[in-house]
């Protein structure tokens, strides 16, 4: 019989840490799924987070580092300054890249370091056990905003892809999601063209994933991708910000 | 013969820095070691494949430093008191994960802000770690322009012959003063290869993790007893200077640009019939503990002397373990002691 599906060779054998109906392991997949096709895997050098994706750097199957919290850009660079004929991403929640690492990332962005960002966006810190993050909706209940996220000391939540994409700098930045086959397709495309842009020497990419936490929302496994789709997708439109074709340094 | 040239200390590193291989630097400018970043610049930004960032802050920059030194890089780093401070989270993670870098501390006065005038404040910062956890640097302490280039080019040898971070500990007057200086010749075989461990291509290899945390406590013991070990080895890369120790009347223990101002009071000294000692720590760690401990059996009177409140004193004592009666003397804030100060404090513990 014809095998028509099967784990990534990118991926290690090593069984996923994460909670039922997290999305972390699709991702993981696209990114592994990626390699493969690109065939960079052997090539390719990954820098996991802090947070619950720290453990990134066992399941796939290239060299990885473990970054500090919120400085993987910043160790990306180091990496890729030092082998630019590798390929470089970075694998980062929305606490670890849109709170305390929000520095490294507008610079890493600036300096159109040629490096990938998969930045996990779902709107509240999972491993430290559902605290408000820099994405968290307004009025959404967490640990830290229990009556709810009140912008009016808290802030409206933070719109990465929007805010990279005002700077002239980033090659390609793009948002997308996971919550039904179709978003799945697009977001596979999106993680490739990302690589592919660093594989070509165009420059920065980001692509953002609106992802689920069903263990800190509250919810089941369906009703988070519901929640995300009702809730997440209005204040997150999906799709490409940003995707300067010829490369940053060819359009100045 | 190798041409001699006057130049001010901040860029010496530099020189020597490129001189030892390094071809990687990541700062963030602050007074008094901004001459350094801008020399790297200069310089790094014209070679072929290395590569100088002035990086968003200290922060960045350091793990711009653990990512270059895990892709096999010679990298370095520079940066003073307040900045060194913002660096020690990535010192921590770069002493966890057994990489070798170069970090550059020309100190000034402080807590806090404090002033941009020369100190000797971050002496405990330096030895005894500085970030969170068991570790420790290697930490050299130059006391010429000339050390300053003999002492880089050796931190970054010590660093990756043991896989751990160098720090050069400078003042801001050996940072900003001009010496005449010469670079030897060096020979670029004596950096060590790093593909045994260095992340890159993998292809024939099995993937590498560099992994710098462990949530097993054994696990993570075992780790942080493994680097314990390397601290054993260390210990026999002691460095110490003795001058005028023939019968002294008093053994005065200063590192850095202070020793150099001791050997003037000890000059001083002469022509009143009074005979200094002085022992000068060039590694400060590893400690020269055992030499200092030897000397104390010959001498009744030992004097410390910082440009702090009084770091260093502690693990002279430790050393000295009651053979001899050790006293402290200095100035802080970053006020630069002076040889005649240096000369009544002896009068005073003589008499």
């Amino acid at each position: 019989m014809k095998k028509v599906f099967a784990k990534p060779k990118s991926l290690t054998e090593i069984p996923f840490t994460y909670c039922p109906g997290c999305h972390h392991g699709i991702i993981h997949r696209l990114i592994a799924e990626a390699m493969n096709d690109l065939d960079i895997t052997k090539e390719t050098i990954g820098i996991a987070p802090v947070g619950c994706s720290v453990f990134a750097y066992l399941f796939f199957d290239c060299d990885m580092i473990v970054a500090a919290h919120g400085r993987a850009p910043a160790t990306a660079t180091g990496i890729k300054r030092v082998k630019p004929d590798n390929i470089v991403f970075t694998y980062q929640g929305d606490g670890d890249l849109a709170s305390i690492g929000t520095a490294e990332i507008v610079h890493a962005a600036n300096r159109s370091e040629k490096i990938t960002v998969i930045f996990v966006n779902n709107a509240i810190y999972g491993m430290t056990g559902g605290q408000m993050a820099p994405t968290t909706l307004e009025g959404q209940v967490t640990q830290t905003s229990p009556y709810g996220r009140d912008p009016k000391t808290m802030g409206m939540p933070i719109r990465i892809c929007e805010l990279l994409s005002t700077l002239n700098s980033p090659a390609y930045i793009a948002r997308v999601a996971l919550t039904k086959p179709a978003y799945i397709v697009k977001a596979k495309k999106g993680i490739q063209k990302a690589f592919q842009y660093q594989i070509d020497g165009k420059g920065f990419s980001l692509v953002e994933v609106l992802s689920t936490c069903p263990t800190n929302w509250g919810l089941s496994p369906k009703e988070a991708n519901e929640w995300l789709e009702k809730n997440m997708i209005p204040y997150y439109p999906l799709g490409e910000f940003k995707c300067v074709e010829e490369g940053i340094l060819n359009v100045r | 013969m190798a041409e001699r040239l006057l130049m001010k200390g901040n860029e010496a590193i530099g020189e020597a820095a490129i001189h030892a291989g390094c071809r990687y630097y990541f700062g963030y400018p602050i007074t008094p070691q901004s001459e350094l970043t801008a020399y790297m610049a200069r310089r790094l930004l014209k070679i072929e494949g290395a590569a100088f960032i002035q990086a968003e802050s200290e922060i960045a920059a350091i793990n711009m430093v653990y990512g270059a030194s895990a892709a096999g890089g010679r990298v370095m780093t520079s940066s003073s008191s307040p900045g060194i401070s913002l660096k020690q989270e990535g010192i921590s993670y770069i002493a966890c994960a057994e990489l070798p870098c170069v970090i550059v501390n020309i100190m000034r006065g402080g807590p806090g802000l404090g002033s941009i005038q020369p100190a000797q404040g971050d002496y405990f910062q330096a030895t005894k770690g500085g970030g969170h956890g068991d570790y420790h640097l290697i930490v050299l302490a130059p006391s010429s322009v000339q050390e300053l280039v003999d002492l880089t080019i050796k931190a970054f040898d010590l660093s990756d012959k043991y896989r751990n971070p160098a720090m050069i500990l400078g003042d801001g007057l050996l940072g900003q003063m001009m010496e005449p200086v010469q670079f030897k010749e060096f020979n670029k075989k004596s950096i060590p290869a790093k593909e045994d461990w260095a992340l890159g291509s993998s292809k024939g290899r099995e993937a590498r993790r560099i992994v710098p945390f462990n949530l097993d406590p054994n696990e993570l013991e075992k780790l942080v007893n493994e680097i314990g070990q390397k601290y054993q080895d260390i210990q026999k890369e002691v460095e110490y200077e003795v001058f005028n120790i023939d019968n002294p009347d008093i053994i005065i223990v200063a590192y850095g640009i202070v020793a150099r101002i001791v050997k003037t009071a000890i000059q001083k000294a002469k022509k009143e019939g009074i005979n200094i000692g002085l022992i000068r720590p060039i590694t400060l760690y590893p400690f020269p503990g055992a030499a200092i401990e030897d000397i104390a059996s010959k001498v009744e009177k030992i004097l410390v002397t910082e440009m702090s409140l009084g770091q260093m004193v502690e693990d002279v004592k430790i050393a000295v373990n009651g053979k001899a009666k050790v006293s402290f003397y200095g100035r802080t804030g970053g006020v630069v002691i002076s040889p005649v100060e240096i000369l009544e404090e002896v009068k005073r513990l003589l008499k």
